[in-house]
C-alpha cells in the first residue's frame, strides 16, 4: 500500500528569480539569486544545507549547482524530467527528508535557453533513423493537434475554438501584468490574441508560452525544524501529494488516445487526490498553476484533474472561474503563459506561487500601482507539470497546504 | 512470350502553368502547363510512386528485380534502386540495377528486362522511369522539362503487352549533355541537333524495326515517340511514314519533357487506350534510338485498374507562384532561417532499421490481432504490444499500402521547412494501428477530422549529402 507524503516535511522557505529573457544572466547567476533567496527567507546558511536536487534540462551532473554555490563535497542528484524536471527535484526531496536520511536539503531548478540564439526550443538531438525526423518535433505542433482534435469532437466552430482558448490567455496576461518577477508583465485584448499571427493552427502567437531563464528553489525539512526556522514569520507550507505519472508515448500509435484528453494528467491526479485526500476537487482546490504551454493545454488539463466536467471547460473558461477573482483562481502569477518557462524551474516556480499565496504574501510581488494579487483564504494549492507532448508526457501533480487542511 | 504485365505511372501533384513562368521573365503567353515535383520529391520518390501504382494487385516479394532508369538520380554512389527496392518492399534478394546517364536508360532498362525474363534469369523485373531535369532560370529548358515517372512490369505470364522485336542506334551525338559538374542541360546549336540528331536517327531506328518484322506503319495503332516538342515530332512521325492520327500524345502541354520517363509515361498513356490486337511502336531518342515493337493482348483489360496517366492528369493543383517555385527547386538563395540546421539520419540507425521503416511495416499481435505502427525516437521495432502488453509476439504488417483517416493535425508555419506551413497528422488506418506523418499535396484549408488519406514515400531532408527519405500522406483524391 503506497504512503504519503501528507505533512511529513515541510517547506521552510523559497526563492525565485524574475523570469524571462535574462540577457543578463546567466544559468550560475539565476542559481545563486534563488537560492540565496531561500536561503534568507528560512533563516539558514548555505552550510546547513545536506543534500540537494538540481532540475535542470540543460545542465549535467550537479556540479551545475555546486559550483556556483560553492557547496563542497555534499550529495547532489541532478533531475531530468522535461517540463516536470523541477517538480521531481522537490519531490525526491521532500522523500529523502521523509525518510529521515537527511533534515535540510535544497530543491532548485534552473534553465538558461536564451543563449542559443534562436526563438523557440528548436529541434535538437542526435542523428536517428529516417523516421525520426519525419515531422518537426516543434512543440506547437504537437499541442495544436489536442486543440484541432477537441473543437472537432465537442462541435466547435473555429471562430468559438479560438476565443475558448483566446479566453486561456487573456487571463493569464492580466494575471501576469500583476507581477513584477513575471516575463510578460502586459494586459493583452481579446481581439489582439484571436488575430495574432498563426504559429502552428489554430494556435497563434498568443496561445503559445515563452521561452524563459530562470530558477526557483525550496528549502525542504522536517515539519519541527520549518516551525522552529520560521517562528514569527508565516508558517511553513506542507507538501499534500507528490505524484508523478508516466505515459508509455503510444498516443501517436495508439488509437485509443483521442487527443482531446491526457490521461496521464488523469491518472496522476487521481493519484495525487487519493494521497491527499481530497474527493471533490472542483471544490476543495483553492488554486493551482497548471502547465499551459499552450492555451490548449490548459483548457484540456481543467478537465483532466475534474476542475470542469468533460467536454464543459469551455463554459467555466468563459465565464470566468479561473480568473484571479473567480471561484478557483489559475495560473495567479501569469502561468508559464506569462510569467515564463525555464523547464527546469517551472514546477518550483508553480510551487513557490502556492507558498505566497498560502502565507498571504502574494502581493510582495506586486507591481507598483496594480490592484492586489492576494487572494482571499486559499487552503489548498495544486500544482501540475506536463512534460513532452499529449501524446507522451511525464506528468506531475502535487498538491500544498498549511498543516493539517 | 515475355512481355509487360502490368503498367503505371505517377505525376506530380504540382502544375505549373507556362504562362507563370513567362510573367516572372516579364514575357507573354506560354502554352500549357508543366508537372512540378514537390519540394520533397525527387527520381526516387517519384520512381516508389509509379512502382506502387505498377504493383496494384502485386506481391513485392515476386518480384525478382528493379530496373531503375534516371538522369537524375539522387545519389552518385549509393544504389538509388535498392532505396526505392526497400520502399516497395522488395526482397533483400532482387536483383537492382541503376540505368542512367541517357535520355534512352528507360527503353533500355525495358530491353534489359525484356532480355532477362526471355532468358528466364529472372522471373519478374520492375522497371522504373523518373526524371525531374532543372531548367535554368529564364532558359527554354525551363518551360519544357516536366516531371513524372512510369512502371512496368516484366514477365514470362499474363502478359499484356507483348514485345515482338526491336531496333537499337547508339550514336555520340552531343547535341545536348550535361557534366558532373553541371546543374543544367548544355546544347550544341539546335539545328545540328534537329537535322542530324532529331528528325534522323530515330527514323533509322523505326524503319530498322519495322523491316526486322516485315511490318509497316499501317500496322500500327499507335506511335509512342519521344520528342522535344509537338511539331519537331508531327515531323519526325511524318518522316516514319505514320499518320497525324496514329500518334500518341506527347503530354508536352500537360506534363512537359519528363526525360527518361517521358517514352515510357507515352507508353502507359497509350496502354491505357489499347484494345487487345493493337500494335504500337515506341521510340526513344538520346545518344541514338531504340525502338520498340509491342504487341497488345486480352490480358490489359485485367490491369486497368490503374491511375497511370489519365487518372494522374485529373488529380492536379496549380502553383501559381513562381517564387514558390523556385524555393523548392533552391533557385534563389534564401535568408538563412532562425533554426538550426538540419542533420541527416544516422546511417546505422537507418540500415538497421531498414526492412521495417523503409518499407513502411509495423506490427500485428499474434496474440490480441492489434496492428500498431510503432515509431519512438530510436526505433520502429516494437517488443511490447501497445495491447495486450505481450512481449515480441508479432508478425510484420505493411501500412504503406493501407489508407487512413485523420484523427488529428494542425498547419506550423514555424517548423514548416522549405514549404510552409507544415501539416502534422495523426493518421488512424484502417484495419487498425496509428502513426503520425506530415501531410503533402494538400491545401490547407481543405484539411479536417476525419478526412482519407492514402501514403506517399517522400524525401524528409537534404543534409550533408545525404537524402533521408520516409514516409508522408496526402489527401485521397479518386
Amino acid at each position: 500500500m503506497p504512503g504519503s507524503i501528507k505533512d511529513r516535511v515541510a517547506i521552510a522557505g523559497m526563492g525565485c528569480t524574475k523570469f524571462g529573457e535574462r540577457w543578463d544572466a546567466s544559468a550560475g547567476d539565476m542559481l545563486v539569486d534563488a537560492a540565496y533567496q531561500a536561503f534568507e527567507d528560512a533563516g539558514i546558511e548555505p552550510k546547513d544545507i545536506q543534500a540537494a536536487w538540481l532540475g535542470t534540462t540543460t545542465g549535467n551532473t550537479g556540479m551545475t549547482l555546486s559550483e556556483p554555490l560553492r557547496l563542497p563535497y555534499i550529495p547532489i542528484t541532478r533531475v531530468e524530467n522535461a517540463c516536470a524536471t523541477a517538480s521531481d527535484a522537490f519531490r525526491n526531496a521532500c522523500y529523502a527528508v521523509a525518510a529521515g536520511i537527511y533534515d535540510i536539503v535544497l530543491a532548485i531548478g534552473v534553465d538558461k535557453f536564451k543563449d542559443s540564439g534562436i526563438s523557440g526550443l528548436g529541434n535538437g538531438g542526435v542523428p536517428g533513423p529516417s523516421h525520426a525526423m519525419m515531422v518537426e518535433s516543434a512543440p506547437p505542433r504537437q499541442f495544436a493537434q489536442l486543440a484541432t482534435a477537441y473543437f472537432a469532437r465537442y462541435g466547435l466552430s473555429y471562430e468559438e475554438g479560438k476565443e475558448m482558448i483566446g479566453r486561456v490567455s487573456w487571463k493569464s496576461h492580466k494575471n501576469g501584468a500583476l507581477n513584477r518577477n513575471a516575463h510578460f508583465q502586459r494586459e493583452v485584448s481579446m481581439e489582439t490574441i484571436i488575430n495574432a499571427p498563426m504559429i502552428s493552427s489554430p494556435l497563434g502567437l498568443y496561445d503559445c508560452c515563452g521561452v524563459s531563464d530562470g530558477s526557483a528553489a525550496a528549502i525542504v525539512t522536517t515539519p519541527e525544524i520549518a516551525k522552529s526556522l520560521r517562528k514569527g514569520k508565516e508558517p511553513p507550507i506542507f507538501p499534500k501529494a507528490l505524484q508523478i505519472s508516466m505515459a508509455p508515448r503510444d498516443g501517436n500509435y495508439n488509437s485509443k488516445f483521442d487527443y482531446t484528453h491526457v490521461e496521464t494528467t488523469v491518472r496522476a491526479a487521481q493519484a495525487a487526490y487519493k494521497e491527499a485526500g481530497v474527493t471533490n476537487p472542483r471544490e476543495q482546490i483553492s488554486m493551482a498553476e497548471v502547465h499551459d504551454c499552450f492555451s490548449i493545454t490548459e483548457a484540456v488539463t481543467m478537465e483532466d484533474l475534474g476542475f470542469s466536467p468533460r467536454g464543459k471547460v469551455r463554459e467555466d473558461i468563459m465565464s470566468g472561474r479561473f480568473d484571479l477573482d473567480g471561484a478557483q483562481p489559475v495560473q495567479l502569477d501569469g502561468g508559464l503563459k506569462c510569467f515564463g518557462h525555464p523547464i527546469g524551474a517551472s514546477g518550483l516556480r508553480m510551487i513557490y506561487e502556492m507558498y505566497l499565496q498560502l502565507q498571504g504574501r502574494a502581493d510582495e510581488l506586486l507591481n507598483p500601482g496594480k490592484p492586489s494579487r492576494q487572494i482571499k483564504e486559499p487552503k489548498l494549492g495544486l500544482t501540475h507539470n506536463l512534460g513532452g507532448s499529449p501524446d507522451g508526457c511525464a506528468i506531475f501533480v502535487g498538491i500544498v497546504g498549511l498543516e493539517g487542511v | 512470350m515475355a512481355g509487360i504485365t502490368s503498367y503505371g505511372a505517377y505525376i506530380p501533384y504540382y502544375r505549373l502553368p507556362r504562362s507563370v513562368i513567362n510573367a516572372a521573365w516579364g514575357r507573354g503567353g506560354g502554352r500549357g502547363e508543366k508537372a512540378v515535383a514537390g519540394f520533397d520529391e525527387d527520381s526516387i520518390t517519384m520512381s516508389v510512386a509509379a512502382g506502387m501504382d505498377c504493383l496494384k494487385g502485386t506481391d513485392p516479394r515476386t518480384v525478382d528485380a528493379l530496373f531503375m532508369a534516371t538522369t537524375t538520380a539522387p545519389y552518385k554512389e549509393r544504389q538509388n534502386s535498392t532505396i526505392v527496392a526497400t520502399a516497395l518492399d522488395l526482397g533483400r534478394e532482387a536483383r537492382n540495377t541503376d540505368f542512367s546517364n541517357c535520355l534512352r536508360a528507360g527503353t533500355s532498362a525495358l530491353l534489359s528486362a525484356t532480355d532477362a525474363v526471355k532468358a528466364g534469369s529472372l522471373k519478374s523485373v520492375l522497371v522504373t522511369a523518373a526524371d525531374m531535369r532543372l531548367g535554368g532560370a529564364a532558359g527554354e529548358d525551363e518551360p519544357a522539362f516536366g516531371d513524372g515517372s512510369a512502371a512496368l512490369l516484366l514477365g514470362n505470364e499474363k502478359v499484356a503487352v507483348e514485345i515482338e522485336g526491336n531496333y537499337i542506334l547508339s550514336d555520340d551525338l552531343a547535341d545536348y549533355w550535361r557534366s558532373h559538374e553541371d546543374t543544367f542541360v548544355r546544347h550544341w546549336e539546335d539545328r545540328f541537333g534537329r537535322e542530324t540528331g532529331y528528325m534522323r536517327i530515330p527514323v533509322e531506328a523505326a524503319k530498322g524495326a519495322m523491316a526486322k518484322l516485315n511490318l509497316t506503319p499501317k500496322d500500327f495503332a499507335k506511335l509512342c515517340l519521344y520528342g522535344p516538342n509537338t511539331r519537331a515530332q508531327a515531323g519526325l512521325a511524318g518522316r516514319m511514314g505514320f499518320q497525324p492520327e496514329q500518334i500518341q500524345e506527347p503530354l508536352l502541354d500537360t506534363v512537359g519533357n519528363t526525360g527518361v520517363a517521358l517514352p515510357l509515361m507515352i507508353l502507359v498513356a497509350a496502354l491505357e487506350e489499347a484494345k487487345a490486337g493493337d500494335r504500337i511502336l515506341l521510340v526513344s531518342y538520346g545518344n541514338g534510338s531504340d525502338a520498340l515493337v509491342l504487341k497488345v493482348t486480352e490480358e490489359i483489360e485485367k490491369i486497368r485498374d490503374r491511375r497511370g496517366i489519365k487518372r494522374h492528369l485529373e488529380m492536379k493543383r496549380a502553383l501559381d507562384n513562381y517564387g514558390r517555385y523556385l524555393r523548392w527547386r533552391e533557385m534563389v538563395s534564401l535568408a538563412p532561417p532562425a533554426r538550426p540546421s538540419a542533420i541527416p539520419a544516422s546511417m546505422s540507425a537507418q540500415w538497421r532499421e531498414h526492412s521495417s521503416a523503409l518499407p513502411l511495416y509495423g506490427v500485428k499481435c499474434k496474440k490480441c490481432g492489434t496492428p500498431q505502427l510503432f515509431m519512438s525516437g530510436s526505433s520502429t521495432r516494437a517488443h511490447i504490444c501497445v495491447e495486450c502488453f505481450a512481449k515480441d509476439e508479432f508478425e510484420p504488417y505493411r501500412f504503406a499500402d493501407k489508407r487512413g483517416k485523420v484523427a488529428s493535425f494542425s498547419h506550423d508555419y514555424l517548423a514548416g521547412g522549405i514549404d510552409p506551413p507544415a501539416t502534422a497528422t495523426v493518421v488512424d488506418f484502417e484495419g487498425g494501428g496509428r502513426g503520425l506523418f506530415n501531410m503533402v499535396d494538400r491545401a490547407p484549408e481543405e484539411c479536417e477530422v476525419g478526412m482519407d488519406v492514402e501514403m506517399t514515400f517522400r524525401k524528409l531532408r537534404y543534409a550533408l549529402g545525404t537524402h533521408t527519405y520516409f514516409w508522408k500522406c496526402k489527401p485521397v483524391r479518386d
